[in-house]
């Protein structure tokens, strides 16, 4: 087996493998931290529902499945953001809206796999991921957007945590709350049309939420948790790459089993944590001191 | 006030704001040895551009001259209408600088409305409104704001002097660097100040821990500092002291009256309930049926005054310690229509 792990580079898929997903894993921790953050994991998740008859029409029609990706993915985000927003129940009426539109995706894409006549593997590895046949076009393309992705968020990053954890007082102080969360709905459906494509469309959450998720879990500094987020996302993927080299299984199921195991742990940690914390804080009564 | 993409800590702007720059406490620019953490009030000195050392002791102007004599706020026969209904119309109030006023009266009448107008947040249909001595909105970045609410779950695991930090920044365009705090020096001016007005309001103890996982009163504390991290010239408080226990209530609002008075910031605050705020008050509106009534305390809080508003008996008592207390005042809001009202 160490012979295999040895000879992993050797092979161009394999290079071609690793390079997709750490572009994808350091782009899905950074972006999908923020989705966390404003809980819209559930768009997220649309999203990559609707980049599934994308990448099924792509193929359909002969065209690579990551320009179905991408266009579904970004037009969804876009639709979306422009719902128009009334204040009041948006919120259950948003979901409803959405999971409705995610049930009719899912339709579509599966018919169109259907008049493919494609065998039965190509519709599992759109909905559960693969990471065989990444082509060096397709991995600059990833690469390009990504960075694109990347750099509007590193610019807008800010403002979009102030709008996120507290909306109207950044409103007030100038930032253009509504633009900032148009931008970053587009940059999610990049991140999510890149992401699936290693993971799959139902698996998406595996590098989307769980990296994030274990991050704010582990620490409260938001500078600290992104790196954090990005760091585990890309541990996950290369772990997963490696074992779904050695073993025959789908790397859907290793992703998301490593993403489980490292969210549980962290929780775990922070469980154990807050209760020493708390004991700390209840045997000295009342101390602390603002540090940096 | 975004004026471009910046993905460092760059910030140019201070020009235009010299105010937004004041990062300096009072202890550390009169070269004082022990910083007083009792007094531990942020001085409002102005910073010229130029002197970019947080410690260099020169150039420092007193409190924003541009609105010296001129109202905080102001308002002139003004009027809001939200749809088809007329909320208030025929305003006259005006806050001097330094001066405590309480918007008071029944849910739905608009008291937060009245906020949102300062903030230029929403139109006045009629009148005029200026604010800091110019147009609503011009100023917003010296304005603190407190919105209602904001009870953050224990879901929020951000930090509460992140949250005040990004009071100071967060519409800056750009992210932070991690570790830039050991190699700017205006960086470790700005954490400086975010501690001093941390410790100002008394919250150091818990400023470290996430939003979500303390009490109401400690939460509202942090806000308090989030809103006054650009040492603003005026600060709406949205109902800063629902939900808090009665000692609590007393002791946000003797601090927020402190700030107020020794750094000559206008405070208009939301409440529900003037009784706590008796004896700190200099201004207080009444809001009700479709107009505000303001002024001291004095003229206003009176038996003939709040039931000729709400035309129903209000009765004002005065207690054995000379506290004032009002009974009767209607909870929901008397029903009149757009110019039907009084």
């Amino acid at each position: 087996m160490v012979g295999g792990i040895g000879q992993i580079f050797a092979y161009q898929f394999m290079i071609n493998a690793f390079a997709a997903g750490s572009i994808v894993a350091v782009t899905a921790g950074l972006i999908g931290w923020f989705m966390v953050l404003r809980r819209q994991s559930f768009t997220g998740h649309a999203l990559a529902v609707v980049g599934f008859p994308g990448a099924a029409g792509a193929t359909l029609l002969g065209i690579g499945a990551a320009w179905g990706y991408f266009g579904f993915c970004l037009a969804a985000a876009l639709v979306i953001a422009l719902l128009p927003r009334t204040t009041g129940q948006t919120r259950a009426e948003e979901s409803a809206v959405t999971g409705t539109v995610q049930a009719f995706a899912l339709a579509s894409g599966f018919l169109f796999v259907s008049l493919y006549r494609g065998n039965l593997t190509s519709i599992n590895a759109l909905l559960f991921g693969s990471f065989l046949g990444i082509s060096v076009a397709e991995v600059r393309t990833l690469l390009i957007i990504c960075a694109v992705s990347l750099g509007v968020l590193a610019v807008i990053g800010r403002p979009l945590l102030f709008a996120s954890v507290d909306r109207e007082v950044a409103s007030a102080a100038g930032v253009p709350v509504r633009a900032v969360g148009v931008i970053f709905l587009l940059l999610l459906g990049a991140a999510v049309a890149g992401a699936v494509q290693i993971t799959g469309a139902l698996l998406v959450f595996a590098l989307l939420v769980a990296p994030a998720a274990t991050a704010q879990a582990i620490t409260t500094r938001p500078g600290l948790s992104l790196l954090l987020s990005s760091l585990i996302a890309l541990a996950i993927t290369w772990s997963a790459l490696a074992l779904a080299y050695v073993w025959p299984y789908p790397i859907g199921f290793f992703l998301t089993t490593l993403a489980f195991g490292v969210y549980l742990v962290a929780r775990a940690i922070s469980a154990l944590r807050d209760r020493a914390g708390n004991a700390v804080r209840g045997r000295l009564g009342t101390s602390g001191a603002v540090g940096s | 006030m975004p004026q471009g993409a910046h993905i460092t800590e760059s910030r140019d702007d201070t020009a235009e704001q010299p105010a937004e720059q004041a990062v300096r406490t009072a202890a550390d620019a009169s070269g004082a040895a022990t910083p007083d953490a009792a007094a531990g009030r942020v001085s409002r000195d102005t910073v010229s551009p130029d002197a970019t050392s947080p410690d260099a002791t020169g150039a420092a102007t007193p409190d924003d001259a541009a609105d010296a004599g001129s109202p905080t706020v102001e308002l002139h026969d003004a009027a809001v209408r939200l749809g088809d209904r007329t909320l208030w119309s025929g305003v006259d109030l005006a806050l001097a600088p330094g001066e405590f006023m309480a918007v008071l009266g029944p849910n739905g009448v608009g008291k937060t409305t009245l906020l949102r107008v300062v903030l230029g947040m929403l139109p006045i249909s009629a009148g005029e409104v200026r604010v800091l001595g110019g147009r609503v909105g011009h100023a917003n970045s010296r304005i603190g704001y407190l919105p209602q609410r904001r009870n953050f779950d224990s879901g929020v695991r951000i930090r509460g002097v992140d949250l005040v930090r990004l009071g100071l920044d967060g519409d800056r365009w750009g992210v932070p660097l991690p570790g830039m705090a050991l190699l700017s020096r205006a960086k470790r001016a700005e954490n400086e100040h975010v501690r001093d007005v941390i410790e100002l309001v008394g919250a150091t103890r818990f400023a470290e821990r996430p939003i979500g996982e303390i009490s109401g009163g400690e939460q509202q504390r942090l806000l308090i500092a989030q809103a006054l991290v650009r040492d603003p010239a005026l600060l709406l408080l949205d109902e800063p002291l629902n939900g808090l226990d009665l000692p609590s209530q007393a002791a946000i609002t003797a601090l927020i009256s402190d700030i107020s008075r020794e750094q000559g910031i206008g405070v208009m605050m939301v409440a529900h309930d003037v009784n706590p705020l008796m004896g700190y008050l200099d201004q207080v509106a009444y809001v009700g049926d479709g107009r505000i009534v303001a002024g001291s305390p004095e003229d206003v809080i009176t038996t003939e005054m709040l039931s000729r508003l709400y035309g129903t008996r209000v009765e004002v008592v005065r207690a054995a310690d000379g506290r004032l207390a009002v009974l009767g005042q209607p909870e929901v809001r008397a029903t009149c229509h757009g110019s039907e009202c009084p």
